[in-house]
């Protein structure tokens, strides 16, 4: 068996600020956790490497402020990153830094190969479209042209999602949270993307909703395939999700390892007082 | 070549709050044949399910070898193969059952079943007729089988667990105390079970604290406790009972 990675991260870095001479050698260890106290740049991401493989569940978790949202912007473009190498494993952009393209190109990559579903909706949805309209313009994006296609595309959608046919053409502002999140769901995957971002999208969320959009997703690794990132602090919806997966403290990875082994037989001293934490 | 060799394997779990290195086993050796059932015995607290979990890499191994012919790969060590390699042969060749029911929640009985073999690259329609077989073939009662295991007894529980894993007709198969607080008569429905797989071929590692249970059915057994191998009759010399 050799397989490819579909997404290989290399020695992704991301700064909030110009650094100083205190902090400017990375390898030395005067930050206080990420952060320098002479100039007050934040390290948000430090050289995180990381493969995710055709049709996984590769969760990360860490608590909140360990790089793990910003890591998940740089992939999706959100915003830019100091330095490193991401390569997405399709016809067309094998071996290239996807992070060194035209930012039209980048806008090309989220159209067609990149789904993102964050963790408010808001970023998500356009709030006052209506629901089919804000998956029409994602379909839009992806080259699509046919209003009919379109309209029974975004209706299949939604009724993977069990938004009911009736509310199909309401604007998401006046849905539950539960009901946005599969909104969004149901737009990061109008245009097939063979990799999915899920960024704390059960976070908020009461327990039956978050069943819900658990199940769902668990659906959609199972029939649809798709290569996915899961970004959680909740360690019960990474042992449910994830096949493999990633511990981030202060920006850097600190372990990683089969999803029951972190969680059972954890090496680090912050996963392990991560998982004894757990009720 | 054996089908899997366990040579100088060592555990130990370091806890960092603690302060503490907490030796968990060492110099762990023992081998078996294809289709053999080797029953680890031994006090409780001994380490026999960290054998069994280190060798799902359910634990992480510290020191030793654990060569394992595989089907997809040859010979491979288990304590060193890649994760997604051991996601490979958790799917396809090894399997794990234990007393606990660890499965997703809100899916039923039938359509746990009928995920493993999904998983596998089954069609749904074999696969939900696999499932159905497996499931009558390990007597869990018809009725239940659309409904959610969070209710079922301990020994409806373990026999899901056999099925789930068996359905996958794994090459080795793990065994974790799987009769552990259960009644005689469900521990004789186990011990049909098991035979009915030894017959099948799967090789099996079974870790067990009840002597008697293991009588006839381990061809041999490995003791925590003298680190030695026993064969046929000697099964159970030194055992905790």
């Amino acid at each position: 068996m050799h397989e490819e990675p579909i997404l290989k991260v290399r020695n992704l870095r991301k700064q909030f600020g110009s650094g100083c001479s205190h902090c400017a050698n990375l390898d030395s260890n005067r930050l206080e956790k990420n952060y320098c106290t002479v100039c007050g740049t934040v390290y948000a991401v430090r050289d995180v490497s990381l493969d995710l493989y055709p049709g996984e569940i590769l969760g990360i978790v860490g608590e909140s402020g360990s790089g793990k949202s910003t890591l998940m912007q740089c992939l999706y473009f959100d915003t830019d990153v100091a330095s490193g190498e991401a390569y997405i494993q399709t016809p067309a952009l094998t071996g290239t830094n996807v992070f060194e393209l035209s930012s039209q190109q980048k806008r090309s990559i989220r159209n067609h190969d990149y789904g993102m579903v964050y963790q408010n909706p808001v970023h998500g949805l356009k709030m006052n479209f209506s629901s089919v309209g804000n998956i029409a313009e994602k379909l839009i994006a992806a080259g699509n042209r046919n209003v009919g296609e379109m309209e029974a595309t975004s209706k299949r959608l939604l009724g993977n999602v069990h938004i009911p046919l009736h509310r199909m053409k309401e604007e998401p502002r006046n849905f539950s949270g539960g009901m946005q999140q599969r909104v969004q769901i149901a737009k990061a995957l109008s245009n097939n993307p063979p990799i999915l971002f899920l960024d704390e999208v059960t976070t908020g969320l009461d327990l039956s909703v978050q069943a819900n959009v658990l199940d769902l997703i668990k659906k959609i690794q199972r029939e649809l395939g798709i290569s996915m990132i899961v970004v959680s602090h909740d360690l019960a919806v990474i042992r449910m999700l994830a096949d493999r997966t990633i511990v981030m403290l202060n920006g850097e990875i600190i372990e990683q390892g089969l999803t029951d082994q972190v969680l059972e037989d954890p090496q680090h001293a912050y996963t392990q007082q991560l998982v004894y934490s757990l009720l | 070549m054996a089908m899997l060799e366990i040579a100088g394997f060592e555990k130990r779990f370091t806890i960092h709050h603690l302060n503490k290195v907490m030796p968990a086993i060492k110099d762990i050796h023992f081998s078996l044949e294809t289709g053999e059932f080797i029953g680890i015995v031994g006090k409780s607290g001994s380490g026999k399910s960290t054998i069994l979990k280190s060798i799902y890499r359910t634990y992480l191994p510290d020191h030793g070898k654990m060569m394992y012919d595989s089907s997809a790969f040859g010979v491979v060590d288990l304590a060193h193969i890649t994760e997604r390699q051991m996601l490979h042969l958790r799917k396809y060749e090894i399997g794990y059952v234990s007393q606990f029911l660890n499965v997703m929640p809100r899916t039923t009985c039938r359509q746990l079943v009928t995920n493993a073999l999904l998983e596998m690259g089954s069609t749904e329609d074999v696969a939900g007729e696999e499932a159905e077989k497996a499931l009558a073939h390990f007597e869990i009662d018809p009725k239940l089988w659309d409904s959610y295991p969070n209710t079922f007894s301990g020994g409806e529980k373990l026999r899901l667990n056999i099925a789930m894993a068996t359905v996958k007709q794994p090459r080795l198969l793990l065994l974790d105390e799987p009769t552990a607080s259960l009644d005689q008569q469900s521990k004789m429905k186990v011990r049909e079970i098991i035979e009915k797989l030894k017959l099948n071929g799967t090789t099996l590692v079974g870790i067990f604290h009840d002597i008697e249970f293991m009588e006839g059915l381990c061809d041999k057994v490995y003791d925590m406790q003298t680190r030695k191998m026993a064969v046929g009759e000697k099964v159970g010399v030194g055992a905790e009972s």
